[in-house]
């Protein structure tokens, strides 16, 4: 037995180090990205799908595009279990590149992870991308030059959300006198969206109602209760994980019309809906990444990767989940950044501060979105020095009780409103740790 | 006749006042010298960052629930709710006292945990073992909630995290990882120092005394109940600059979530496999938390990475820590630091039989 285990080992390790992987190796003319993964514990649901989605498109861009203009990535991965502390350690480790290629830019995938690795992306210059998430002030680039909660910060769900509601009512000016209850989970995340809308609810007179659901959110009967007697014409649920199903089930146990439920970013996966079973049909949530396989990128790596047994996924049925749907856009939005930075830099692997560089001059507009596969599936995105969000605008989709369907084009969220919420929260930081703002118009 | 008057023998006379004969512990010095001296200008921003700073900071809270745990014997599960004390303290102490510097606001964070633990050690007089576990689950879980409800305490940001005040000391800033490192380093080797001879102290006696029986402690005259809060607020103490230390020397930020129930567990498992009853055991046993899963994650990118499905190789990397560690507490119940003892022990003699 002992022999056998010894021998095993041996031989594992023997092999382990004889064939050298492909993705692995990294040579200095190569573009390093660094990966923060959770394929274990308790988001490994939403993390599993995502990272293929990332995967296959970095595998696609390689292998069929022959990489961004002759330039390969490589990639490591680095489990985090979506804990901030190993999150920290594997930002440490992986943001000097590896083998020579240098790391343009770090995807933390985790809003508490952009809170702790703000200060020291900033001083290793190091930009930290975190797509539909983040800090919601850091969009002010001007304060905070190396963070990007690129796509959607979280104001702009909250606006997105009401605008949506609002179109259904008929208008911004039928808002007036509406109750909206939000039902949030209570963290930074849920509780994000508190400001916007309060200054939303003041602008168009609507009823602001905000009830928190403890972490994790398994039993919520208490809130919704609360949520009956209030009776409520909308109800804006931004939960996460395993709130999102309980929440609908127990909306529907106290007899809340689930059409009347619109969901946030982060509660309108698959995952979101399923356990919920046919309390959920009807149900409808912000898409920023809308599910489906119907776009033109779904039919190029169907082709090149998914049939070919190239794909992460070990279960092709998720080819095409909200989630996995995430991963390929958040690859995207890399790619055309890193295109972006080589038509300046030229045509090599660039380090972390052209990839700053780079992203603050993304453009990606409605014939780039077409070219790459994208269209209908992201909305243009143009990013600056002053605004690191870029976007701003989601998709609703609704649940038929099998999948997701887009039931609106994209909805823009108010941006006038909310930036000088956003300047203040920028400026109250810069004030507190002693940052000169840059002045983003002489550098235009 | 000058003969000598002492009625003892000579034998007796010799004898070694002292029990335990003192001499320079030289490895100890070669260490702290390395520590001090070579890795800051040798370890890169990695290991100083992503290695030795939590490191250090998870040895210092096994050292604080040790106290609790392995000395006086109240088993505790609401470390991190203690180490939020400290970093919510030290936090508001930073910000709201101005120019106040920053060891006196460890030192203050320290404080106000090791009150609030004294605070929750006070069921400990009349209640036991696995009851007073309870209560100790009831103050993680009701310190996490008040850090998360009222806004005060994370000076009403909206998301609730409290971020890193300035680093300083007399005007020099700790924000490199070296200064950072440094202050960890320093704090913990000081309280490390305190703690060892805490225990050899008086206190410490009266500590096991309770801990081994506590009927006959009483019995003997020992204050039994003064002693357990005793041990509950210098425990929360080293938790509080411990959780402080977390929050801004390593992550950067904290809130509520970051002393959430598992870190709690995390540090009980840490005096558990380091072992119970031993300074040294808390950075045994903080190595092997803290380092060993970010070492096997490293290996099996280095081996495997590429050919094994890399979801596979996570849950790989799980399953042999928890072997590891059912095979370590089997071999060696009082934990690692037994074992590392047993192993000199039979060096020392070798290649004679132990």
């Amino acid at each position: 037995m002992r022999k056998t285990l010894q021998y095993s080992l041996v031989a594992s390790l023997v092999l382990g180090l004889q064939a050298s992987p492909p993705e692995a190796w990294a040579a200095d003319d190569a573009q390093f990205i660094p990966m923060a993964t959770y394929r274990v514990g308790a988001y490994a649901s939403s993390g599993i799908p995502w990272w293929a989605g990332e995967i296959d498109y970095f595998r696609y861009i390689n292998e069929v595009e022959g990489g961004v203009n002759g330039v390969k990535l490589v990639w490591q991965e680095c489990e985090t279990e979506w804990n901030v502390d190993r999150i920290v350690e594997c930002y440490e480790r992986l943001k000097t590149g590896q083998d020579g290629a240098p790391t343009a830019f770090f995807f933390t995938h985790s809003t508490p992870g952009s809170y702790a690795l703000m200060e020291k992306g900033a001083a290793d210059r190091i930009p930290l991308i975190d797509g539909g998430g983040g800090r919601t002030e850091s969009t002010d680039g001007s304060v905070f030059p190396y963070a990007f909660p690129i796509l959607m910060n979280y104001y702009s769900q909250a606006s997105v959300g009401i605008n949506y509601i609002a179109g259904r009512e008929g208008g911004l000016d039928k808002l007036k006198g509406k109750k909206i209850v939000t039902v949030y989970h209570d963290s930074a995340y849920g509780r994000e969206t508190q400001a916007p809308m309060k200054l939303l609810a003041e602008k168009y007179g609507f009823e602001n109602i905000q009830i928190p659901v403890a972490d994790p959110g398994n039993e919520q009967s208490a809130q919704w209760r609360q949520v009956r007697q209030i009776k409520p014409d909308w109800v804006f649920l931004r939960t996460w994980g395993v709130s999102t199903p309980v929440a609908i089930k127990t909306a529907a146990r106290f007899g809340i019309s689930v059409e009347r439920i619109v969901g946030d970013v982060w509660a309108g996966s698959e995952a979101d809906v399923i356990p919920a079973g046919s309390a959920a049909k009807g149900y409808q949530a912000l898409a920023p990444f809308p599910g489906g396989t119907a776009f033109e990128i779904h039919q190029r790596l169907k082709q090149y990767i998914i049939d070919q047994g190239k794909s992460d996924l070990k279960d092709t049925r998720y080819f095409g989940e909200v989630y996995y749907n995430i991963g390929l856009i958040n690859a995207a939005i890399a790619v055309e950044a890193l295109r972006t930075g080589q038509k300046k830099f030229g045509n090599r692997p660039l380090n972390g501060e052209e990839g700053r560089w780079a992203f603050e001059h993304l453009d990606i507009d409605a014939a780039r979105l077409k070219a790459i596969g994208f269209e209908g599936l992201l909305a243009p995105l143009k990013l600056s020095c002053s605004d690191h969000e870029g976007g701003g605008a989601a998709r609703v989709q609704q649940w038929d009780g099998q999948q997701w369907v887009l039931v609106t084009d994209w909805i823009r969220a108010d941006h006038q409103l909310l930036r000088p919420l956003i300047e203040a929260k920028s400026a109250a930081y810069a004030k507190e740790k002693g940052i000169t703002p840059r002045n983003c118009a002489a550098e235009r | 006749m000058t003969a000598t008057s002492h009625p003892l023998s000579a034998a007796v006379d010799n004898a070694p006042v002292e029990l335990v004969a003192r001499h320079l512990p030289w490895p100890l010095l070669v260490l702290l010298a390395t520590a001090f001296g070579v890795l800051p200008w040798l370890g890169n921003d990695y290991w100083l960052n992503a290695i030795l700073i939590p490191f250090l900071v998870l040895s210092l809270a096994g050292l604080g629930l040790n106290l609790l745990t392995g000395y006086t014997g109240q088993t505790s599960v609401g470390a991190a709710g203690f180490m939020a004390v400290g970093a919510f303290a030290t936090y508001s102490l930073l910000l709201r006292v101005p120019g106040l510097p920053l060891p006196l606001a460890l030192l203050g964070g320290g404080l106000i945990a090791a009150a609030v633990g004294f605070l929750f050690g006070i069921p400990s007089s009349r209640i036991k073992g696995f009851y007073l576990m309870v209560t100790t689950l009831a103050a993680q879980f009701f310190l996490e909630w008040v850090f998360t409800k009222f806004p005060w305490f994370y000076n009403y940001s909206s998301s609730g995290t409290i971020s890193a005040p300035r680093l300083e000391l007399f005007g020099y800033s700790l924000a490199s990882p070296v200064g950072r490192y440094l202050l960890v380093l320093s704090t913990v080797v000081l309280l490390t120092w305190v703690a060892v001879n805490l225990v050899r102290s008086q206190v410490g006696r009266n500590w096991m005394a309770i801990r081994d029986m506590d009927t006959a402690a009483a019995v003997i005259g020992i204050p039994v109940d003064r002693y357990k809060r005793l041990a509950f607020a210098v425990s929360s103490f080293y938790l509080g600059v411990a959780g402080a230390l977390w929050a801004f020397a390593y992550l950067g930020t904290a809130s509520a979530g970051s002393f959430d129930i598992n870190r709690s567990f995390q540090i009980l498992f840490i005096i558990i496999i380091g072992g119970m009853g031993s300074i040294a055991g808390n950075f045994v046993g903080a190595a092997f938390i803290s380092l060993l899963p970010i070492f096997l994650n490293q290996a099996g990118q280095w081996l495997f990475g590429g050919h094994v499905d890399a979801g596979q190789l996570q849950n790989l990397q799980k399953i042999i820590f928890g072997a590891l560690i059912i095979t370590f507490l089997i071999k060696e119940p009082e934990g690692l630091i037994r074992l590392l003892d047993n192993l000199r022990e039979r060096l020392r003699v070798w290649p004679l039989r132990f």
